[in-house]
């Protein structure tokens, strides 16, 4: 039998200091580790360097003035185009440093940091404004006969990593069900061991693992995991496929609200992630 | 375009844009077209459906799809999967043409669809660069832009997401020779960079739009060489755009 490694959201949180470097898995309103943003919420921590794909995730934390730098390729809650929490957080020059990337050089950072490679070359982000806004990114030339000068993005390495799966065993072999892993794998490779946390819809024995999916959904395993979080809904209001779609009346409410955070946050993030959780299904009853 | 005649199929401007945008895709052969929004997907997907039968083209999600699917349609054929991170892949081996939105574009057609005003304190915040540096370097990238003004098409950028021409020349052969923005439709005009130093061209207007309409609407200077008027749908087209629209989903993102 594998090692036990169920812990709940805000132990988890708990092990984040001030300042860490903190990776959040998904794609801008898809497969979001919610619940566990909602537990760093109601922690103090506070500095952070956050590295996103982003959506929801980034805008909360942002509006609650947790973010100190942050690492992106874009903030999006895709049916609503532009995150409006982030939006106000930028406009008021805010967040102490935007450090913008292509979508792909994220995933080349990430990856490098997985592979302990000091950077990964590629052309995306050469000559654009990635390269005008980051001054320390450096290109390196091709040792071959082509020559060619690439850039060269720097491995990102995490304190910490949240990710949201659908299926997770008791000790962290996860598993996808909807369209995309996104690049999930690639956050937990690239977070120091110890503080790499799978939250996941439902913990099934190891040998129901396949009972729902194939063995290519079999993507992250318990090698790459610290922590499994139990969060039954705990990607809302964000997809989590094929278990629920995106809840698009909350977003819009939660996008609504950019003027009042705290009544936002009073109504719905005040108390536990069940508190939340009753407190939008009071919500849905009443619209 | 004059009094309808009886019987006669009638364009409106959506259509024309539409079938300006599949016109984007036309001789890309078995690539992935990928369209993003409303216009540039339909556009994507007529090509496919007509003159252009290799196409890829998706579902918006991570599954290519053969045969057609109506916009907001889901019911489909699935031939493939595509998640981002073959996307990527795919971006970076070049065996892709994107059509997407840009806030502001100069004339080189490097774009912006990331901030507007300084990085550091934008004026407005918008997307971030998304994947437009990696598209631009890699692959045929062209635009549809819902609104044509001197907002949009501006003197210099406030944040590079696309290379344009000149700054993509800086970057050595390889990417000299895959950078290419083959077209830019707008809601009065379609446009290229088919000229000796890759500035701006006026290709065609769409019918009813005037030469001196698309001139004010543009805050650079543009070349204005033989100028034709933008291409009516065919009857087969027409067919097709009722058909992967059928709710003229076309028409809220297009007006004159």
């Amino acid at each position: 039998m594998s090692r036990e490694k169920r812990i709940s959201a805000d132990e988890a949180v708990a092990s984040l200091e001030d300042g860490m470097s903190v990776g959040f898995g998904g794609w801008g309103s898809r497969r979001k580790p919610m619940s566990v943003v909602r537990a760093i919420l109601r922690s103090s921590v506070t500095d952070l360097t956050v590295v996103s794909y982003g959506g929801p995730d980034v805008g909360l934390l942002a509006a609650a003035g947790r973010i100190r730098k942050i690492i992106y390729g874009f903030v999006s809650l895709d049916s609503i185009a532009l995150e409006p929490f982030w939006r106000q957080a930028r406009q008021a020059g805010s967040i102490a440093e935007p450090v913008e990337y292509d979508e792909g050089m994220l995933q080349w950072g990430l990856y490098a940091g997985s592979l302990r490679l000091p950077f990964l070359p590629t052309r995306a982000g050469l000559g654009s404004g990635v390269m005008d806004v980051n001054p320390g990114l450096r290109t390196v030339r091709s040792p071959y006969a082509d020559g060619e000068d690439l850039l060269a993005v720097p491995a990102i390495r995490l304190d910490a990593a949240f990710v949201h799966l659908n299926r997770s065993d008791a000790s962290g072999n996860a598993q996808f069900l909807g369209p995309d892993l996104y690049f999930d794998d690639l956050f937990l490779g690239a977070c120091e061991p110890g503080r790499r946390y799978v939250s996941c819809e439902k913990v099934v024995d190891t040998d129901r693992l396949l009972d729902e999916g194939s063995f290519h959904t079999l993507r992250i395993n318990r090698s790459m995991v610290d922590g499994v979080i139990e969060a039954p809904n705990g990607a809302h209001f964000t997809t989590c496929e094929p278990d629920y779609g995106r809840d698009e009346a909350f977003q819009r409410l939660y996008a609504s609200s950019v003027d009042d955070f705290d009544g936002f946050r009073s109504r719905f993030l005040s108390g536990g992630e069940a508190d939340y959780q009753a407190a939008v299904a009071a919500w849905r009853a009443e619209s | 375009m004059g009094e309808p005649v009886a019987g006669a199929i009638v364009s409106e401007l959506a259509d024309i844009v539409v079938v300006a945008a599949a016109d984007a895709f036309r001789g890309d052969g078995e690539i992935f077209a990928s369209g993003m929004g409303t216009v540039p997907m339909l556009g994507a997907r007529v090509a496919r459906a007509t003159f252009e039968p290799d196409l890829l083209v998706s579902d918006g999600e991570a599954f290519f799809v053969a045969g057609d699917l109506a916009l907001g349609g889901t019911d489909k054929v699935v031939e493939g999967w595509i998640p981002f991170r073959s996307v990527f892949d795919t971006v970076w081996s070049g065996r892709r043409h994107v059509m997407m939105g840009a806030s502001q574009m100069d004339r080189f057609g490097n774009s912006n669809i990331a901030n507007i005003g300084p990085f550091a304190k934008p004026k407005a915040q918008l997307l971030g660069v998304r994947g437009g540096p990696g598209n631009t370097v890699s692959h045929a990238t062209s635009f549809f832009i819902p609104k044509h003004t001197s907002k949009v098409f501006v003197d210099a950028v406030d944040m590079v997401s696309g290379l344009g021409y000149d700054r993509a020349a800086t970057l050595g052969p390889t990417v000299a020779k895959h950078h290419r923005l083959p077209r830019v439709v707008t809601n009065l005009a379609v446009l290229d960079f088919e000229t000796p130093d890759h500035t701006m061209r006026l290709v065609s207007t769409h019918p009813g739009v005037t030469v001196e309409q698309v001139r004010d609407a543009t805050g650079f200077e543009l070349h204005i060489g033989e100028v034709v008027i933008s291409r009516e749908p065919t009857a087969e087209e027409h067919d097709v755009l009722q058909r992967l629209d059928p709710n003229g989903l076309r028409h809220r993102e297009v007006s004159a």
